[in-house]
């Protein structure tokens, strides 16, 4: 399937050039919070992904019968309905990862990025265009939370999703010369980290701006 | 139609609020039941942790829990869960209290004795990951495993969670989690307080393990091995450890 040009920037825009998390800085609190590891940043990414796109596709539908006085609270409702939807699903289906998350899938409501979306694009877009721009902004907070993820759970922890990947060998404790980095546990680290991410990504974009 | 007219805001917010409260209710009846499950199987694989039973690769922990847990006792609401590991009886407490970001809470097994740590296992809400959230693992648990919560007159006195270098006095000691005081000291407290909440389990007149059988009047003299024997007091009632032994025998 050949995407046309303008569905093209819809999906993709938001995974690089116009991504919510460091270019438009939305959702922070959250990729703070859950990117201690990558499994609930992944599960969280999946979450926020289906959300936005699902909450898209609906206030898409609704754009013209909602009044106008009450949009926000509307929005409110749909995204709240989804993401106590998606809470009760993972605690029936995925307990471990619901209790990890714990109040951070209840915050998904609050996120800026769903607020956001609704309110820039799907209150005045048709549901096809609506969905891809759901998914795309929601597949780029996701692989900012996994990039962020990636790199506190390598540093911090030395495994990579559990598994271990910098060998117990080279640990001080068993007579090595390496020490996990604790910071990388600090909420403070996940904002230096998409600091970092923000700084590069503005570096390769200089030329679009 | 005019989307602006207040009959219609009201309609429109009163229809939406209705189908979401009727979906989220049925999907939470529909769910309920499965949620219920994981729950109680969360709490089956925490008291599995503290009696030391590794279920990483366990299939079933519900069927193995079964099988070695026999009894829940009640005590003034909180509960004891009756185990019988080698035909030995392990008494279960549960923990509840305060760590920095939330609550933490465990389980702690007690051999028949009820003074000799069997097994401990602790578990978080919120704790910061690497740091006080390693309560849970391994290490940290181990080594509670064969401390005593009584002092040398049988009172007790609990497990102080203390830094290495410093002395607790007139109770034992395992060493906190070094970049987690908080929630290190959350522990020792929570041991302290639910241990103190335990008392009229923990220090019931009793007569010792080895007495059955001798337990119908008074305890007529101390048994080998036996640390708490109360001369000519009375023990029937609230034979605990018999119990557990009659349970051993079915």
């Amino acid at each position: 399937m050949a995407l046309s040009q303008k569905t093209k920037e819809t999906l993709l825009g938001p995974l690089n050039a116009n991504n919510p998390v460091v270019v438009q800085v939305l959702g922070i609190c959250s990729a703070l919070a859950v990117t201690v590891q990558l499994k609930p940043a992944l599960v969280m990414g999946v979450a926020v992904t289906i959300i936005v796109a699902m909450s898209n596709v609906i206030i898409s539908l609704l754009r013209n019968t909602i009044p106008m006085r009450i949009r926000i609270i509307v929005q409110l409702v749909v995204v709240a309905a989804l993401v106590t939807l998606v809470s009760e699903v993972l605690k029936a289906f995925a307990y471990d990862v619901a209790m990890q998350l714990s109040v951070y899938i209840g915050l998904i409501i609050t996120n800026c990025i769903l607020m956001g979306r609704l309110e820039a694009f799907a209150m005045t877009n048709k549901v096809w265009d609506s969905f891809l721009d759901g998914l795309g902004n929601g597949l780029g907070y996701a692989a900012i939370l996994i990039i962020v993820a990636f790199f506190r759970e390598l540093f911090g922890a030395g495994t990579l999703l559990g598994f271990r990947v910098i060998p117990e060998s080279w640990y001080v404790a068993n007579g090595g010369f390496y020490e996990n980095c604790g910071m990388m546990m600090m909420p403070a680290m996940a904002l230096i980290i998409v600091g970092g991410i923000i700084w590069a990504h503005r570096a390769i974009n200089k030329e679009e701006k | 139609m005019n989307t602006n007219s207040n009959t219609y805001t009201i309609v429109y917010a009163t229809v939406v609020v209705i189908i979401v409260a009727v979906l989220l209710a049925l999907v939470s009846q529909v769910l309920g039941p499965r949620q219920q499950a994981n729950v109680q199987l969360d709490q089956q694989k925490q008291i599995l942790g503290a009696l030391k039973q590794d279920i990483s690769n366990c299939d079933d922990p519900a069927a193995l829990y079964f099988s070695l847990v026999k009894d829940t006792l009640d005590v003034n609401g909180h509960p004891v869960y009756v185990a019988v590991i080698d035909d030995e009886p392990k008494f279960v407490l549960k923990l509840k209290g305060a760590g920095l970001w939330g609550g933490i809470g465990g389980y702690l097994a007690l051999d028949k004795d009820l003074n000799t740590i069997y097994g401990a296992n602790f578990n978080h809400e919120s704790e910061t990951p690497g740091l006080g959230a390693l309560i849970v693992e391994l290490p940290f648990r181990q080594q509670f495993e064969g401390k005593h919560i009584r002092n040398a007159q049988g009172e007790v006195v609990s497990v102080a969670v203390l830094k290495a270098g410093t002395q607790a006095e007139g109770q034992e000691q395992v060493d906190a989690l070094s970049g987690a005081t908080i929630t290190s000291t959350g522990v020792s407290d929570m041991l302290k307080a639910n241990l103190a909440e335990y008392a009229e389990f923990l220090n019931v007149k009793r007569c010792c393990g080895h007495c059955k059988g001798q337990c119908e009047g008074k305890c007529d003299h101390q048994h080998e091995g036996c640390e708490h024997h109360h001369e000519g007091e009375a023990c029937q009632e609230h034979c605990h450890h018999h119990d557990a032994q009659e349970i051993t025998n079915e």
